[in-house]
């Protein structure tokens, strides 16, 4: 968790009463995280503690810098050759925004789920093995219980038990993304990072997602960016409102859905402006 | 912020609802206590009908609400808003019920000679329908300030009731014929009373329609 | 429907000026060919302005079917003429014996055995450069001054004349490294002839494999190199296969680079090393059609018809190739 040097800074903390300080252990420390695209300042200034072991959901209409934030978590920006970073992100003792820091073993921490679920044109197992083997697992016997286990935490075994051998491509779209959750479980990460991953999907598939957040949950720390507010006040604990690159309100998904104390949250809340 | 525009259309519409049902209301309280106090038995009897149309109202209300809240996923104050309503047209229906209940008194009062000099009671009265005109405007205005002065005339009223019973009760112990009167007179007060402890919770939550706190004013 | 063809003809009324008076002009210059060719023209077009709804969707269906068929005559004539011609003279023996009689008989073999071992030499040096370059330029390279110089100078090596290849083969390779003529130089001077249609053809594979997979690749905290390895190339690969073969079986048949750098007049026996120099088809085929006097005809057709034979060939395996990976491609 984050030192406690790095939490006594309260100086470069936002500190007013529309960020309310999460209860219980703190997963991920940003601060004063900056991100430019060119010229074009996507992230202003922000700073927030996301709480370990919950799910953290940011909303925002379109273009806020929602997907930028996430993306920097996992420093899948560095892909974008013109985004530039400022600021700090403490993950385990770590600024992990520092151009020095290991981003393959970052990766393995912090894992991400897409938008469209993006399984290889492998088969199922190897879709999940994909991870492990990257990281230097090669033993079959392990491989096939880190499959299993991990196929098990995405809610999808039971589907596709019988025949692990099958192509991605077999699966319905709901099943995909739920084999990429698995995928991206296998490594064991600490952090989840899902990009409205369930916005591609039917109604029922998007349940059964929220499901195994839910259980996933007790174990990982998950953040969610998501158009959907009501999948937002369903599925998470805390939420973020971010606006035109600042985080405006942070807190409680509770306080933030039913008495949200910035004018600009409760117009996005009730929907008088998407 | 025109994008939810039929959704707020609707809940003016409800809001509106709620104004009338309270308004009702507050014809039959003055109508039942003007009953009361003239000892018109017709008029007690258009109170005693008019407690139809403020069911009607809750009904309706009711269903408009939970349709709402089913279709329209309302957030924040917009929930806070409708949660509040259903709670709001709760009291005020039992408001009208006792409305209704002071008019039947009436109704049995009227057959009696009078016992007393009624002055307490139409203090009572009074000072309840001011309780009332300040709550529906309250509603409407979101003004929360005016709140507090409920609060402090329901413990008015409180006390003019101990004493309306409490005299009452004397009377009774000086002269046992008139307990039939005198038991009604204390019911009548003790019904405003009710009224105005509803109004103190409508006032309750209008603070939280608006706060997003729920304080209690008693 | 008489008034609205006169309408149709009048909106028409400048283009069918024009086409009138430039025939006209032409005939008055007695220039009967394209006088011929305009009148013709007008008359295919004429049913275009004339014609309304579906049967002019007929026609210009039928029009541009025709149109393409014209594209495939040439390849079918070219095919029928070499077969007719070129067959009496294909057996065993031609492909299996060196020329004799000053190349007048007997076969084509060493020809046959220098162009494989050149192929084969190309696709030595050609495809580790080339996919290499190809794999930087998809995978690697940034936006910048860099990368913008190495695209411009894979398009103007595209844009070389085959015979300034030979020259350039002959100065390098021949004369500054001293490799003399050989299949090494010959080899080297096709592979830089080929690169830029490998690396361009190999960097269109790589491209069109799906960006979300290398996301998810990088997500799970794998290199840039492992996932070029595993998810990238092994998508990439029927395209990459066919723009090899492609370029492969243009430089099978070039003439102008290995005339100066490796090609034989006459050999008596095979290239033992590939410092040896070696006869070629192409070549051959302009030796035994221009420099040999009184070859029997069906020798020039025979080795033109073997050099197609192979080209062809290729190229129908690249095309088996693309179609069977097309179907298995399940994005």
């Amino acid at each position: 968790m984050v030192a406690d040097a790095e939490l006594l800074d309260e100086e470069s903390f936002q500190k007013n009463e529309l960020h309310v300080e999460p209860a219980g252990d703190i997963c991920l420390s940003v601060r004063n995280l900056n991100v430019w695209y060119s010229d074009f300042l996507a992230l202003n200034d922000v700073s927030i503690n996301i709480p370990a072991r919950e799910i953290t959901a940011l909303i925002g209409p379109s273009g806020c810098g929602k997907s930028t934030f996430l993306r920097s978590i996992n420093r899948m920006n560095d892909l974008i050759p013109s985004a530039r970073t400022s600021g700090e992100i403490w993950l385990d003792g770590e600024n992990v925004a520092d151009p020095n820091t290991d981003v393959v073993r970052l990766r393995k921490n912090v894992g991400m789920v897409f938008q469209r679920p993006n399984p290889f044109p492998k088969s199922i197992f190897d879709n999940v093995a994909y991870g492990p083997r990257i990281h230097g697992v090669n033993d079959r016997r392990e491989l096939a219980m880190i499959v299993e286990k991990s196929l098990k935490r995405a809610a999808i075994w039971d589907e596709v038990k019988d025949d692990l051998h099958k192509s991605a491509f077999d699966l319905s779209g709901g099943q995909q993304q739920r084999l990429c959750i698995a995928r991206a479980l296998a490594v064991e990460p600490k952090v989840l990072l899902m990009d409205e991953p369930a916005s591609a999907l039917d109604p029922i598939s998007t349940l059964k997602i929220e499901e195994l957040m839910h259980e996933l949950k007790n174990e990982i720390t998950i953040v969610i960016v998501t158009h959907n507010m009501q999948q937002a006040a369903r599925v998470s604990g805390y939420t973020g409102f971010f606006l035109m690159g600042e985080l405006i309100e942070f807190g409680r998904s509770t306080d933030i859905f039913t008495t949200p104390r910035d004018k600009r949250t409760e117009d996005y809340v009730t929907g008088r402006f998407g | 912020m025109d994008i939810r525009h039929s959704f707020d259309e609707e809940l003016q519409q409800m809001k509106q609802d709620i104004l009338k049902m309270g308004s009702v209301v507050e014809e039959m309280l003055a109508g039942a206590v003007k009953a009361l106090r003239e000892r018109d038995k017709n008029l007690a009897d258009e109170i005693i009908a008019k407690d139809d149309i403020v069911d009607e109202y809750n009904l309706n209300i009711e269903q408009t609400c939970l349709r709402l809240l089913a279709l329209q996923q309302p957030m924040a104050r917009d929930l806070r808003t409708i949660a509040a309503a259903l709670y709001i047209i709760k009291d005020v229906e039992r408001m009208g019920d006792y409305a209704l209940d002071i008019a039947k008194a009436a109704k049995k009062l009227a057959d009696f000679d009078p016992i007393t000099q009624l002055v307490r009671i139409p203090k009572i009265a009074e000072i309840v329908q001011k309780m009332l005109r300040d709550s529906l405007r309250a509603y409407v205005d979101h003004s929360v300030e005016v709140i507090s002065e409920i609060a402090q005339e329901d413990d008015q009223v409180d006390t003019l009731y101990r004493q309306v019973r409490d005299g009452m009760i004397a009377l009774i112990m000086d002269n046992p014929q008139v307990a039939t009167q005198a038991v009604e007179l204390i019911l009548v007060a003790r019904y405003l009373e009710r009224i105005a402890d509803h109004i103190t919770n409508i006032g309750e939550r209008i603070a939280y329609m608006e706060t997003g706190q729920l304080r209690e004013l008693h | 429907m008489a008034n609205s063809r006169i309408e149709k003809l009048k909106s028409a009324a400048g283009y069918i000026v024009f086409w009138v008076i430039a025939a006209i002009l032409c005939l008055a210059y007695h220039m009967w060919l394209p006088a011929g060719a305009i009148i013709c023209l007008g008359l295919v077009f004429l049913p275009t302005i004339l014609l309304d709804g579906l049967a002019k969707q007929k026609y210009i269906f039928t029009l541009l079917s025709f149109s393409a068929l014209f594209v495939v005559l040439p390849v079918l004539a070219i095919i029928y003429l070499l077969t007719v011609k070129g067959f009496p003279a294909m057996s065993w023996e031609f492909i299996s014996k060196p020329p004799t009689n000053m190349m007048r008989d007997g076969g084509i073999l060493p020809a046959i055995v220098g162009t494989t071992y050149l192929v084969i030499g190309t696709l030595v040096f050609a495809v580790p450069i080339g996919l290499l370059a190809a794999i930087y330029l998809s995978e690697y390279a940034k936006p910048g001054r860099f990368t913008r110089i190495v695209r411009l100078a894979i398009v103007n090596l595209a844009g070389v004349p085959s015979v300034v290849y030979g020259l350039f083969g002959l100065g390098l390779f021949v004369m500054m490294l001293k490799l003399r003529t050989s299949i090494l130089s010959g080899s080297l001077t096709l592979a830089v002839l080929t690169l830029p249609v490998v690396i361009t053809a190999a960097e269109e594979a790589l491209s069109s494999v799906p960006r979300s997979f290398r996301e998810a690749s990088l997500a799970l905290g794998a290199t840039r190199w492992q996932t070029t390895v595993k998810v990238v190339l092994p998508n990439a690969v029927s395209g990459i296969v066919t723009g090899l073969i492609l370029g492969i079986s243009r430089a099978a048949g070039e003439t102008a680079p290995i005339l100066f750098t490796v090609a034989a007049f006459y050999l008596r026996d095979l290239p033992h090393s590939i410092f040896d120099q070696a006869m070629a088809l192409p070549y051959h085929l302009y030796v035994i059609s221009t420099q040999v006097p009184n070859a029997p005809p069906k020798m020039q057709w025979g080795t033109a018809l073997v050099l197609l034979i192979m080209v062809l060939g290729m190229n129908l395996v690249a095309a088996i190739i693309r179609t069977k990976f097309r179907r298995s491609k399940k994005w």
